[in-house]
């Protein structure tokens, strides 16, 4: 009857392609996948740095003559706090009301200028981005006053670290998150309960196709998808906005396998609501569950440290904001994976209790 | 044409909790031929047929299909049936060129869309999305995705529910040109004058036994040698002959 073997790969394959031509022309899809992040970047790139400022106390032994002070100040995500007593500066550090103290010295002996900064465990997050700024402040100046060659030492952590933290490198990452906790959780949701509804998947189990090649090839198409999308939200932001990408399509491709990653886990999510849904309509509002909070806590819009401390406790349980985390030090700070291991085994975690629970309550019919 | 089985089911059960819903039933489908399952709804009908086409596990009993053990190897029955399911959607927004590459995807063969449309007369509907077709369109789409895989046996569960007269007899057609090119067809219909004009032979299945299986002539003889006349006069011709003549052969789209 038939010659030829039964191709798994290929049935898997012609899931994924019927399922990717179908995501293009789902309206809900391009919508939340591309349309809403694109649009949340727009409008807060252009609202400029309201979001995240890093206040920064001043010590009343600071130079405030020193070019480095006068570098600092007209960095507009720092926030410079002189009429703090220094026991106020010291109380509201450890609390982490201000991110960080500096204090600037003038030395009669080379080097010339001695920046003392003291960070907080507190604010941990801020305190990274003012490490940035100061050492994007110190490879300017030394390259100035040496001429065009300063140590190579110097050069080298300049060039990891050193550059202007703009308000489009905390959104983007965080809208790249929303973008696909939306499109794992809603789209995957939606997909396999309509599909289970229609009894399309039963006409698929007529056929010698395995269930794993269906979920596999609905998975591809997603993740497919998603970065397609990621991609382009990245390259958005890079060429129209100036999101930062420190080591280029490395970093590219650091961000699309976090993508991936987190897509896995969000599906999981999809996988539960659409076992536990009764018809379509109760789809949303179980997505919703899901995602509102994570949009709102996990550091899509606003930096988690501006929240109370309680608030953060919560904040940090969610997989997205590990994920947001992962995605903004890869992008921003140059991280590669290797130096995100802390997020990835958060997300390994979720991984593991979210596919837990998807396996009991998905059903096939 | 010496009469092979090709589908063997002995002593069918299928519980459903306290429920029996097919109550150890046997049959045999011949190769070749057109065979129908007829039954007041809830007989147990469907239940037999998805046992059968694999999609449901049975209590107990034996299946045979095409020489291929249902409890060892599903597979091969797999590959070797088409199957359409009452109620069936489809993979939503793809058109129906899309679906029969899907398909053949799904069954591992090489198959044009062209080529499969064009067996159902469809071809100038490849574009279409499947929502979008009539009652009578749907259904030879349908059937146009159990025969991607050249099957030895295709399963039809009541293709011509909700059908117009001209639609239905096209739809005989159809299913008489499978059945001659070789193709055993089983199929489950509540309309009499269907399973009278298409089946080689039928069964009886009420409340999950089977209370007889026998050409249809051989029932209606039997029937009018025990003396049952119908209460009114039997004419040459019925009303569906009359709806045919006044409103045309010709089969509509829509």
């Amino acid at each position: 009857m038939n010659p030829q073997k039964y191709s798994n790969t290929k049935a898997t394959l012609a899931i994924a392609k019927a399922s990717f031509r179908a995501i293009l022309r789902s309206p809900s899809a391009v919508v939340f996948t591309l349309a809403f992040p694109l649009i949340f970047i727009v409008v807060f790139a252009n609202i400029g740095g309201g979001g995240v400022t890093v206040d920064v106390g001043v010590a009343k032994t600071t130079d405030t003559l020193s070019p480095i002070y006068q570098a600092l100040k007209s960095v507009k995500v720092v926030h410079l706090i002189q009429d703090q007593t220094t026991e106020d500066m010291k109380g509201n550090l450890s609390k982490g009301i201000i991110d960080a103290v500096i204090d600037i010295h003038k030395n009669n002996a080379l080097p010339a200028y001695t920046i003392n900064v003291q960070y907080t465990k507190a604010s941990v997050e801020k305190g990274n981005i003012l490490r940035s700024v100061l050492s994007n402040i110190y490879y300017n100046i030394n390259n100035r006053t040496l001429g065009g060659t300063p140590p190579v030492a110097e050069i080298k952590e300049t060039t990891v670290s050193g550059r202007e933290y703009k308000y489009i490198d905390f959104i983007l990452p965080g809208q790249l998150g929303f973008s696909i906790l939306s499109s794992g959780v809603f789209g995957t949701a939606f997909v396999f309960l309509s599909l289970r509804l229609t009894l399309v998947i039963k006409r698929f189990f007529a056929t010698p196709v395995r269930r794993s090649s269906i979920v596999l090839g609905e998975a591809l198409a997603r993740i497919a998808f998603s970065l397609l999308g990621a991609l382009f939200i990245i390259l958005v932001g890079h060429y129209l906005f100036g999101f930062t990408l420190i080591h280029g399509v490395v970093t590219v491709l650091n961000m699309l396998v976090l993508s991936t990653l987190g897509l896995i886990i969000f599906m999981g999510f999809g996988f539960i609501i659409s076992g536990i849904a009764k018809n379509e309509s109760t789809v949303p509002p179980l997505s919703n569950i899901i995602t509102m909070p994570q949009f709102l806590l996990s550091g899509t819009f606003f930096s988690v440290t501006a929240f109370p401390k309680w608030l953060q406790a919560i904040s940090n349980v969610l997989p997205l904001t590990h994920l947001n985390n992962a995605m903004r030090k890869v992008a921003f700070e140059g991280a590669g994976l290797a130096d995100v291991t802390h997020q990835l085994l958060i997300l390994l975690i979720w991984f593991v209790i979210v596919y837990a629970v998807a396996i009991k309550t998905f059903k096939w019919e | 044409m010496a009469k092979q089985p090709i589908i063997t089911v002995n002593n069918l059960v299928k519980n459903y909790g306290d429920f029996a819903a097919v109550k150890g039933i046997s049959f045999e489908v011949y190769e070749g031929e057109i065979f129908g399952l007829l039954g007041p709804n809830g007989a147990g009908k469907t239940t037999t047929l998805e046992i059968i086409e694999t999609l449901r596990e049975k209590t107990s009993g034996d299946i045979t299909v095409d020489g291929f053990n249902i409890d060892t190897d599903k597979d091969s029955i797999k590959q070797r049936i088409g199957v359409q399911l009452q109620a069936a959607g489809y993979y939503p927004n793809l058109n129906l060129s899309e679906l029969i590459e899907l398909f053949a995807g799904l069954y591992g063969v090489d198959k044009t869309p062209m080529e499969m449309l064009g067996k159902v007369a469809l071809t100038d509907k490849a574009k279409a999305k499947y929502k979008d077709l009539s009652g009578g369109q749907k259904q030879r789409f349908s059937i146009a995705t159990t025969l991607i895989n050249n099957p030895r046996i295709v399963f039809l569960d009541e293709p011509t529910t909700g059908l117009d007269p001209q639609a239905r007899r096209n739809l005989w057609d159809l299913i008489r040109e499978i059945r001659d090119q070789g193709t055993t067809v089983v199929i489950t219909t509540h309309y009499m004058d269907e399973a009278e004009v298409l089946c080689d032979r039928v069964a009886f299945v009420d409340a999950g036994h089977i209370i007889g299986i026998n050409t249809p002539d051989h029932f209606i003889d039997e029937l009018v040698a025990s003396g049952f006349e119908r209460k009114k006069q039997v004419k040459l011709a019925n009303l569906e002959d009359v709806f045919i003549n006044l409103t045309g052969k010709e089969w509509r789209e829509g």
